[in-house]
């Protein structure tokens, strides 16, 4: 049988160990909510909210390892097989770091050396109304445009 | 414990899984593996157009409003996403436990477990069907962006694109893993684990569920957080 390969190690683990793990998804996912409404008073492009978007960041991979190592429960599994998951992951690290410099790179491109668009990036719009207020007519939004 | 057990063992002299875990685990790890190079790329390349563009709308302005709020209300960000984060928590939670059970070969706990965790599945993918419409009827959908960029710039339709496709897909997997626990509940209400000896295809199951929960920590913080 093919199971019977398989050696049954007794996890003899914490029997609070699920739960221990459920608090501390919890306790990050409410930190994470907290830093994201301090944010809303964080003026775009601060340094103060990059460094909030930063700190979420980690804490979400910190999730991400919880989630993984105990209840997928690599963290239990050997050697060989964590090695086999977590290394090719490890791409992940060239093909962030590739990409977004990439990104970044070509705004800057497009910004230094297409004036027309740069212009058309930032002309201001007013805002449009498209939550809950049902009152809003399209006629309006016309007028204000020719007052402009 | 473990590793006592791995230094004594030659786990490569043949006649046992060098990675102690059964072909079906071991093939359930691969393809988790794989997905999360397809939801990796998808993500990277959301943020490869968000670094490419000069402005994007404010995810709390955007995502700011929940199943019967009166229109008088102010604007509720961050509300509504969270109670879907938990949602997936708590039913990732209540699958360690039908796993668990398993292991323990308790069928009725298994049941138990199961079904929670289906009813989870089910909630989180009904809260994303009242969001996805609430958009819709706002104007938002592929092709169309009724936002404005946090700097009051106008904003393309990337946002929407982006955002309907990656959750769309999010949402598929969590679709395809409420019809797994499904099959996974019928099977063990039918005794087929029980006549097998083991409750090993629920692990496996478990895993994929837990690969669901773990995507919605990336996309959440990336849609809705940052």
């Amino acid at each position: 049988m093919e199971q019977s390969e398989v050696i049954h190690i007794e996890h003899h683990q914490n029997k609070n160990e699920v739960r221990n793990v459920t608090i501390v998804l919890s306790v990050l996912t409410i930190v994470e909510l907290i830093l994201g409404f301090l944010m809303m008073d964080m003026a775009h492009g601060s340094t103060a909210r990059l460094a909030t978007k930063i700190t979420i960041i980690v804490l979400m991979l910190a999730k991400a390892y919880y989630i993984v190592g105990y209840f997928m429960h690599l963290k239990h599994e050997i050697r060989n097989l964590i090695m086999t998951i977590v290394v090719p992951l490890l791409l992940f690290v060239w093909f962030i770091t590739a990409f977004l410099y990439e990104g970044n790179s070509f705004r800057n491109l497009r910004n230094t050396y297409d004036p027309h668009f740069k212009e058309q990036q930032f002309i201001k719009k007013q805002p449009t109304e498209h939550s809950n207020k049902q009152e809003h007519k399209e006629g309006d939004h016309e007028e204000k445009k020719v007052m402009e | 414990m473990s590793t006592a057990t791995t230094a004594t063992t030659k786990w490569w002299n043949g006649g046992k899984s060098p990675f102690n875990v059964e072909y079906g685990k071991l093939m359930m790890w691969y393809f988790l593996m794989s997905d999360a190079f397809t939801f990796g790329a998808f993500l990277i390349s959301y943020g490869t157009i968000r670094f490419s563009t000069n402005g994007w709308p404010d995810p709390n302005v955007v995502f700011q409003s929940y199943p019967l709020k009166s229109a008088t209300s102010g604007p509720a960000p961050l509300v509504f996403v969270s109670i879907m984060t938990f949602i997936l928590i708590i039913s990732s939670v209540t699958m360690v436990q039908a796993v668990k059970a398993g292991h323990e070969m308790k069928k009725n706990k298994v049941v138990m477990n199961l079904i929670w965790t289906i009813i989870g599945g089910a909630a989180f993918l009904s809260c994303q069907a009242w969001e996805w419409n609430h958009l819709h009827h706002e104007g938002a959908w592929w092709g169309h962006n009724p936002f404005l960029n946090s700097d009051l710039t106008q904003s393309s339709t990337n946002f929407t694109n982006y955002f309907f496709t990656i959750t769309g897909f999010h949402g598929f997997h969590v679709f395809s893993g409420v019809i797994i626990n499904i099959v996974m509940l019928i099977m063990t209400l039918n005794n087929s684990f029980e006549k097998r000896g083991h409750y090993l295809m629920i692990e496996k199951a478990g895993l994929y569920w837990h690969f669901v929960d773990l995507v919605w920590v990336f996309v959440f913080t990336c849609f809705y957080l940052i």
